[in-house]
């Protein structure tokens, strides 16, 4: 699996998602900066990391997705090529319309950085396949901007077409409010495309690789990727 | 005729002088050195170079005592940050920096532009930052505006520490009424570079170009190390203008275009502008070089119309750093600077004048020698007196007037033993992926090396209620505590920054804290190997004369060769837990005196440095060896404190062994002795039996399991009540 992460100004978690992907794939990832125009050759898997792009000062995301290398992810992603965004990649990619919806601030209104739970929504995917349907695990959360909103139509079209990835719970797997920090619509912490070759969610599986920083949650995310 | 600078009108020199902070024994000196009266733009510079901010000219014959040298030292202070040498062909390089007076007044811009300063303090010398750490010292929240400062305060260390990517992993915090109209925010930031790739900041190569590099400049901040220099008074408020404004996107960009500019061989000398910005950095370097340094402003990047030489000197505008490049490297690093979309000048030349001379549209501004400008500089052995000693309290003779755990309970939700997760919650802690121990996890934070199997453990440290009480035993406390909270996650302490917090050096008794902390930290120093490698000072904490508690806080470093052997603090069920270290039930200045029996009083707990010593060096060796599993010390609280501390890790209850006799229950349980360990370990006998045998005080204090914490004599409280205490009392103050 050849995976390139993107580097815009602001970009903080590259590092953290090269680590995941290396462990998991045995292969370094190609770090692809905003002002190139084309992915490396061979490129099957587009990966928008962390961070604050731009310093967030627009909305999270919004400037990144008018970046020069946009147009090659999009054209990536029209292919049917795999793309991750991971908190301000998951930003990105709605921001650049390729995911629906939108991630206002945070319901308490302050940045947050805990570990929450998630629960697979749908397994039998490219970014999920090595997670049972329904499995539940930790992953860290660090963002401002993290409570995803959509209209009612839109949210009913994401579940009655199966495409939410991720949704928080409780340590009972139950989708209540208060594991709910952020205050996403119907806890909502990742989705995919219609296609399913595009996922972006907003807590950070590749921060829970390697036992000594706590645990390997995350990583049947990047397993699954890496088989992909 | 030689060109001068305009002067200014030599009657109104003298009260502008004053109005810069300069005594008028001072003004005297800088006309001696000028041979005339100064321009506006000189006077600016004699005035923040001269400041007690960045002359250090109270403190300096104090600080001198302090040792600075060991094997493992590279540069002691008087460089950006200090460095050591941590093995792996790796250097360590570390400060710890106050942004005091700024936060008071904007307690966001203040707190983020503390962080944004001190990173540059490290990436300045070519390390990749790797951890932030804070040291805050608040008001009690009922005082006005105080929640609002300690809002404010902790999103701007997030707001600027999530940015740029740059985990902040552990801290300290303490609230005293003596910090209502003056908390203190202190920054530390450590990083990682090759040990054969530092860059320094002496300046070198007659007509090498001096570049600047990073944002704009505005008028923010201008005469902020003024500011940091004086007393607040009721018109604090009207100093807002001279607080900065930060923008850590930028400080990214700048942090990702330094490193790969470091990367090549490009560099003479870098600097970064921190406080009194342009003057500091461009007079420091030439200064350390010995060579001159001719400046044009016009070509200086600004982000206001109109700006004149003395703005443009005396701004403290954030992310920007000053660089002398080797000849001919310039269109090359101009690149880099470019693709980080950067602003990148060259403002001016060095010399062989030995003088900074500084033109704007044509006309000289200023024109100082620099070596009277530091060698004249005024040093002040400033008179001091000796805080009286305290009594000695007798345990007994203070009854308990509510019990064991009920006290218990009351302490764990006091405003400085309660949870602080409402605090780091809003840390990223995490980004880098190389966070071992987390903060709450461990008494030190651990963070690996990225692509080595070697970690640091960092900590910051500092009882200021025992400083208060007795400056000498406070500054040994200090130093003692962060080397064992680096012993207890099983690292080898190797070197200390000291951010030291005091009010006005001009009246005697804050002087004499000063030089009396200064004392016992040095004692400790060398009786633990721990030497002073960077440091910061920051005076004048006063608000309408009355003082804050002197507060030297110690931000300690240590290595552990193998990340995988460092331990947590949380126990587990079917654990021994065995306390190395002596029981004596000291009363004095704990918080279960100021908390349960509403006294703040007695002299302070002692620390015995030799034991401390044999001690920590014999728990570091069993942690090592694989023999203890999680590791806590006992501080603040005492020992019952540090058990329920550990037991509400994973919620995991512990059941005490009978007290000894002969120390009153009360004293034994929150009696805050020092130099002491809890340990769990699956072999709590064998534990006992090494450390007698190494001469150490050992007792098996109690077994694991359960979901309580219970006395011997069947008393008894949940954990889960405990954890209510701990956790409700920051987010109820605060308001979430």
């Amino acid at each position: 699996m050849r995976a390139a992460i993107i580097l815009f100004p602001g970009t903080n978690r590259e590092r953290d998602m090269a680590i995941a992907l290396e462990r998991a794939s045995g292969r370094k990832p190609a770090l692809v900066f905003h002002r190139e125009t084309e992915l490396p050759t061979g490129t099957d898997l587009v990966v928008l990391p962390g961070g604050f792009s731009y310093g967030d000062y627009l909305r999270s995301g919004a400037m990144a997705a008018h970046s020069p290398i946009m147009a090659a992810v999009r054209a990536h992603a029209a292919r049917g090529g795999l793309v991750l965004g991971v908190c301000n990649g998951f930003q990105t990619l709605i921001e650049a319309g390729l995911l629906p919806g939108g991630l206002l601030k945070n319901a308490t209104l302050r940045f947050l950085s805990m570990d929450c739970i998630l629960r697979v929504e749908r397994s039998g995917t490219a970014f999920t396949n090595h997670w049972q349907q329904g499995a539940t695990f930790r992953a860290p959360m660090a963002h401002g901007d993290g409570n995803y909103f959509a209209d009612d139509a839109t949210l009913d079209r994401l579940e009655g077409e199966n495409l939410i990835a991720f949704r928080y719970v409780d340590e009972h797997a139950q989708p209540t409010s208060a594991a709910n920090r952020n205050g996403s619509a119907r806890n909502i912490a990742g989705i995919f495309s219609p296609d399913l070759r595009i996922c972006g969610l907003m807590p950070h599986p590749e921060d829970l690789v390697d036992p000594l920083m706590g645990g390997v949650d995350g990583l049947p995310m990047f397993e699954s990727l890496a088989a992909a | 005729m030689t060109e001068t600078p305009l002067p200014l009108d030599p009657g109104r020199a003298p009260a502008l002088a004053r109005e810069f902070g300069l005594k008028p024994e001072e003004f005297a000196r800088a006309l001696a050195i000028l041979g005339r009266t100064p321009s506006l733009t000189e006077l600016g510079i004699f005035s923040v170079m001269w400041s007690e901010h960045c002359s250090y000219k109270s403190s300096r014959v104090w600080l001198r005592t302090l040792p600075t040298k060991a094997s493992w030292v590279i540069h002691g202070p008087g460089e950006n940050a200090g460095v050591i040498d941590i093995g792996d062909g790796l250097a360590a390089i570390f400060k710890m920096e106050s942004h005091n007076h700024p936060s008071f007044i904007e307690p966001y811009n203040g707190a983020a532009t503390g962080v944004g300063g001190i990173l540059r303090d490290v990436f300045t010398m070519g390390a990749r930052p790797i951890a932030n750490l804070n040291a805050l010292r608040f008001g009690m929240p009922d005082a006005p505006r105080m929640k609002q400062i300690i809002d404010g305060v902790v999103r701007g260390i997030g707001g600027y520490g999530n940015c740029v990517g740059v985990p902040t992993v552990g801290g300290e915090v303490n609230f005293h009424p003596a910090y209502n109209g003056n908390p203190l925010v202190n920054a530390m930031t450590v990083g990682i570079a090759p040990r054969d790739r530092i860059f320094l900041s002496a300046a070198a190569g007659i007509g090498n170009a001096v570049v600047y590099l990073g944002s704009k400049t505005g008028r923010d901040g201008i005469h902020g190390a003024t500011m940091a220099s004086t007393e607040f008074s009721a018109d604090s408020e009207e100093k807002r203008p001279t607080v900065q404004i930060g923008d850590p996107f930028a400080e990214k960009l700048l942090i990702e275009a330094c490193l790969e500019l470091m990367a090549t061989d490009a560099i003479v000398a870098i600097q970064d502008m921190g406080a009194a910005g342009l003057t500091s950095s461009s007079v420091e370097m030439a200064g350390k070089g010995g060579v001159g340094i001719e400046l044009v402003l016009d070509t200086v990047p600004q982000r206001e119309d109109g700006m004149t030489a003395y703005e443009m000197m005396l701004s403290e505008s954030q992310e920007r750093m000053l660089m002398i490049l080797k000849p001919g490297r310039e269109a090359m690093a101009q690149a880099i600077f470019q693709k980080w979309e950067l602003d990148f000048a060259v403002i001016g030349h060095l010399t062989d004048t030995g003088r900074i001379t500084i033109r704007h549209k044509g006309i000289l501004e200023a024109d100082i020698a620099l070596a009277p400008l530091e060698s004249e500089a005024p040093l002040y052995h400033r008179p001091t007196v000796e805080t009286p000693k305290q009594p000695v309290l007798d345990a007994a003779a203070i009854a308990d007037p509510v019990g064991i755990l009920p006290a218990l309970e009351t302490l764990l939700g006091s405003l400085d033993l309660c949870s602080r997760r409402w605090i780091w919650d809003q840390y990223d802690a995490l980004v880098n992926g190389q966070t071992v121990q987390r903060p709450g996890g461990a008494d030190a934070a651990v963070v690996r090396i990225e692509g080595h199997k070697r970690a640091l453990a960092m900590t910051t440290d500092c009882t200021p209620r025992y400083v208060f009480a007795d400056p000498e035993a406070g500054g040994v406390q200090a130093v003692a505590e962060a080397w064992r909270n680096l012993t207890a996650v099983g690292a080898r302490p190797l070197a200390i920054t000291d951010n030291m917090n005091f009010g006005n050096p001009e009246k005697p008794e804050i002087m004499g804290q000063f030089a009396a902390a200064i004392r016992g930290m040095a004692a400790a120093c060398v009786a633990l190997d721990f030497p002073v490698v960077s440091g910061n000072v920051s005076l004048y904490n006063e608000t309408q004369g009355v003082a804050i508690l002197p507060t030297p806080a110690i931000g300690g470093v240590g290595v552990l060769e193998d990340a995988a052997q460092s331990v947590g603090l949380a126990l587990s069920p079917g654990q021994d837990l065995v306390l190395i270290g002596a029981m004596q039930g000291w009363l004095g200045q704990s918080l279960w005196l100021r908390e349960i029996a509403g006294q703040e009083a007695g002299a302070p707990p002692p620390v015995d440095l030799a034991a401390e010593r044999a001690t920590g060096d014999f728990v570091r060796a069993q942690i090592l060896g694989g023999a203890i599993a999680a590791c806590h010390d006992c501080s603040d609280g005492g020992l019952l404190v540090a058990v329920a501390e550990m037991a509400m890790g994973r919620g995991c209850g512990v059941t005490l062994a009978p007290a000894p006799d002969g120390i009153p229950e009360h004293a034994l349980w929150f009696g805050e002795d020092q130099g002491r360990y809890l340990c769990a370990t699956g072999q709590g006998a064998a534990l006992v039996a090494a450390a007698v045998a190494a001469g150490l005080p050992a007792v098996l204090l109690g077994r694991t399991g359960g979901e309580a914490l219970a006395l011997a004599d069947g008393r008894s409280i949940s954990i889960a009540t405990l954890r209510a205490a701990h956790e409700a009392t920051l987010p109820l103050l605060m308001g979430s």
